[in-house]
């Protein structure tokens, strides 16, 4: 029964990428589209107020430089509205605030929702108030999955043009990803979610009264208005603590089924949107089937770890999966399947406790992110990510049989090489020395709460991999409401969202600017399956090449030890 | 980063597009859209858009968006979609939770104990250097022995896992089917029902997997136990007998 759950959401998501990723292209190209009638105008007022003009485009610089300057912006706003919440009105009352906004929590969360991490070291209820999470966090879900979702657009269409100085206009590509896609998918998941369960009011927390007379008070909100964007725009921070798996954030396995819908069709339909515009549609379609691939040997995997009794209970006569952390209603399967969706699609809004997963079914998010997110990935980032890597096996591939390396005919000369070579350093560059310095100072150490020995150490990689990748996942049993987990997982945030996007911009510019080679014999074929087999090989390689010390001495040495 | 790129691609572009060449001028021209575009989406996003949405839900789903309160005497029992803690001998109990002091729902939480912790299977006792704090810890063990013996199984009796591990939010408001029936005859002792008619009604407030084919079958507790206390309500039930099992953190 689990695997028929998620062979019937593959089926869909597979299903979904066509349509899905032509109307993209047709939202993107400013073609008419049913909702125009609608938007068309909010779009030409909103122009108007920002001032721009929407056919006048930007060089991958000012392209960047737009994106670093709309979410620095929307860092600080959110930053303010954090730091304000106090003096806004409305629920909840003060007693069940007990987590103090201090600057540097707000700092990082501002960052982390601006980023689309929504990494939280805090827990919803017990820390703000409705209005911050509706006017801050909403918002911020919405306009960072869009401003991922334009940069993804812009990525495309630097392989798609020719002799071009420009991929498109920002504000014009972040306009429409709200309008034509974001809000209008929003609007309509949300009420599913509220027909669900999912509660929406800005009423103070009930007072219940038990059946055995005890006083039981629960947390309320509008937690509707957060709970769909979340899984849409791939940000994945909760309203509530426990995220996912709250009741009132995700009643029912078919909650459950749509969240996770909505984090994997728009990034997976951008392979068909990437197909189409560069017209080589079968490409498009190697990079989804690898795509699949990864998917399924990681769920294959991390059912394999959760789906019976654990091990070291075995002696205490229990029945059934590992449950320890993990909702009734969902299952081992459902829970399974949101952990590799949400740690695939850079979301991090797990509906189980990865800390209580078993070694092996830890290793399975944590290489998702470590990977990259190069399966469905981040709105409009995963597919940059996958697109990224593969060019990194055709640079390896051109050198092998000494050719030079292109790809949908654009060539592959030192200095992109350069670019590409970076792409794959950062990651590791960045996590390694984080969380190096996590675990070899007091302060990094103090986190560590809950666990010791080799799963600490595997707590610690899995926020940094989380917050690199942008995805907001963790391992809860770290404490990371501290000044240093505050400051060092934003700055992997930074990196994770500006360094990568900026390189891979920067890509996008050089491509746009060469003409097209046209296929001779001596190219390399982009469509085929020793093509997609190569580009499997790549991320492996370099995936595992570079985090298998770390991950030998976390997830490997707890394995022994169980 | 932005810098360097703007030099890097001024050389290889062609050009075609009038733009600003100096980078504080680009900086300057690009300030006003980013601001206004930030307010003005925020203000969409953040603003109409929840209240636009809560007015549908009002409308269309009003019980749903109020969260599915259940009330009885006049008085909010609880919520149909979050657990609540029964430790009677007469109720169906729910999975241990580790939200707050247990069940408490404005503050979810899981244990985040990983597998190979010792604590988790075998609990911890109280420190008594740290007055203030309690940090006993109920492990699987314990709470696997005190279900067999609070339900009158043998020693060896296999425990469905549901009934010995914590949920994820600690408000898990469901039980297994089996977890249900190896409590049947305890309740059915004490409501003076027969085993049958208690079977009968976990059927009713069972749930099968939605759709055919998500998630797993479940038996929801609080509906459950609240019509056990509609149909063959307790002899004394100002006093509920509390049963041998502790209050599980």
């Amino acid at each position: 029964m689990r695997w028929l759950e998620y062979i019937i959401f593959l089926a869909l998501v597979v299903g979904l990428v066509k349509p899905v990723g032509l109307h993209l292209a047709r939202v993107f190209e400013r073609k008419p589209t049913f909702l125009d009638r609608v938007l068309c105008p909010v779009e030409t007022m909103l122009y108007r107020v920002f001032r721009i003009q929407p056919e006048r485009e930007m060089s991958a610089a000012v392209y960047m430089l737009c994106f670093v300057l709309f979410t620095v912006l929307g860092t600080v706003l959110l930053f303010a509205v954090l730091l304000l919440q106090a003096w806004l009105p409305g629920g909840p009352h003060d007693r069940y605030l007990t987590t103090p906004m201090t600057v540097d929590l707000a700092m990082t969360t501002a960052v982390s929702f601006a980023t689309t991490t929504t990494w939280q070291a805090y827990g919803g209820e017990t820390t703000l108030r409705y209005l911050a999470q509706v006017f801050g966090l909403a918002a911020q879900n919405f306009l960072a999955g869009a401003a991922g979702l334009a940069v993804g657009i812009a990525f495309i269409r630097g392989f798609a043009r020719e002799r071009s100085a420009t991929i498109g206009n920002f504000w014009v590509d972040l306009v429409r990803s709200t309008l034509w896609v974001l809000l209008p998918l929003s609007l309509i998941g949300s009420c599913a979610l509220v027909w669900q369960g999912v509660p929406l009011n800005l009423a103070p927390y009930t007072e219940a009264h038990t059946l055995e007379g005890q006083l039981q008070s629960i947390a309320q909100g509008p937690v509707a208005a957060l709970e769909f964007i979340k899984n849409l725009g791939t940000n994945g921070g909760g309203f509530f603590n426990a995220n996912g798996a709250h009741p009132y954030a995700n009643p029912t396995p078919l909650t459950n089924f749509l969240g996770l819908l909505a984090i994997a069709v728009l990034p997976a339909s951008l392979t068909i949107t990437f197909g189409f515009w560069t017209n080589r549609r079968r490409s498009g379609w190697v990079l989804l089937a690898v795509m699949v691939m990864i998917f399924t040997l990681g769920l294959a995997v991390c059912d394999f770890a959760e789906k019976s009794v654990p091990s070291n209970l075995k002696e205490l006569n229990v029945s059934g999966g590992n449950m320890e952390g993990k909702e009734l209603r969902f299952g081992v399967g459902g829970s399974v399947l949101a952990t590799v969706v949400t740690s695939n699609g850079a979301t991090g809004s797990y509906n189980s406790m990865i800390d209580s997963y078993q070694p092996v079914g830890v290793v399975v998010p944590l290489m998702n992110m470590l990977l990259g997110e190069v399966v469905f990935g981040g709105l409009g980032t995963g597919l940059q990510s996958m697109v990224m890597l593969a060019l990194v096996g055709v640079l390896l591939g051109g050198l092998m049989v000494g050719r030079t390396p292109e790809y949908l005919g654009k060539a592959i000369t030192p200095s992109e090489a350069k670019l590409l070579a970076l792409y794959a350093l950062v990651t590791p560059f960045v996590v390694l020395i984080l969380s190096s310095l996590a675990i070899s100072t007091d302060m990094g150490r103090a986190g560590l709460v809950t666990n010791s020995g080799p799963h600490a150490l595997t707590e610690v990689l899995f926020a940094y991999a989380s917050n690199m990748a942008n995805n907001g996942m963790a391992m809860a049993g770290l404490n990371a409401n501290s000044v240093f987990y505050n400051m060092t997982t934003a700055v992997a945030m930074l990196a994770g969202r500006f360094g990568l996007v900026a390189l891979a911009l920067a890509l996008a510019g050089r491509f746009a600017a060469q003409g097209r080679r046209p296929i001779t014999l001596g190219s390399l074929p982009s469509d085929t399956v020793t093509f997609g087999v190569l580009v499997l090989g790549t991320i492996v390689l370099v995936g595992a090449l570079s985090f298998l010390p770390a991950l030998v001495l976390g997830p490997l040495m707890e394995l022994l030890q169980s | 980063m932005s810098q360097s790129d703007h030099s890097d691609s001024d050389e290889a572009l062609a050009g075609t597009v009038p733009r600003p060449s100096q980078p504080l001028a680009t900086l300057r021209e690009q300030l006003q859209p980013s601001l206004f575009s930030v307010l003005f989406l925020t203000f969409l996003t953040g603003a109409i858009f929840p209240l636009l949405l809560l007015g549908f839900a009002r409308l269309l789903f009003p019980t749903q968006a109020d969260g599915s309160l259940v009330t009885g005497n006049g008085v909010i029992i609880g919520s149909e979609l979050i657990g609540q803690n029964f430790t009677g001998v007469g109720y169906f109990h729910p999975r241990p939770s580790a939200a707050g002091a247990g069940y408490d729902a404005a503050s979810s939480g899981g244990t985040n104990l990983g597998p190979t912790n010792p604590k988790l299977k075998d609990g911890s006792a109280d420190d008594p250097a740290t007055p203030a704090i309690d940090e006993s810890f109920v492990g699987i063990r314990q709470l696997a022995d005190e279900y067999r013996r609070s339900n009158g199984l043998a020693p060896n009796t296999t425990v469905p896992i549901d009934a010995v591990t914590r949920s994820g939010s600690g408000l898990d408001p469901h039980i297994s089917p089996a977890n249900a029936a190896l409590q049947v005859t305890r309740v059915a002792r004490v409501r003076g029902l027969t085993v049958e008619a208690l079977h009968r009604l976990i059927t009713k407030h069972a749930r099968g997997r939605q759709l055919g084919f998500l998630g797993e079958p479940r038996v929801a507790v609080l509906p459950l136990n609240l019509e056990l206390d509609r149909t063959a309500p307790l002899p004394n039930p100002a006093s509920p007998q509390t049963s041998s099992r502790s209050e599980p953190r």
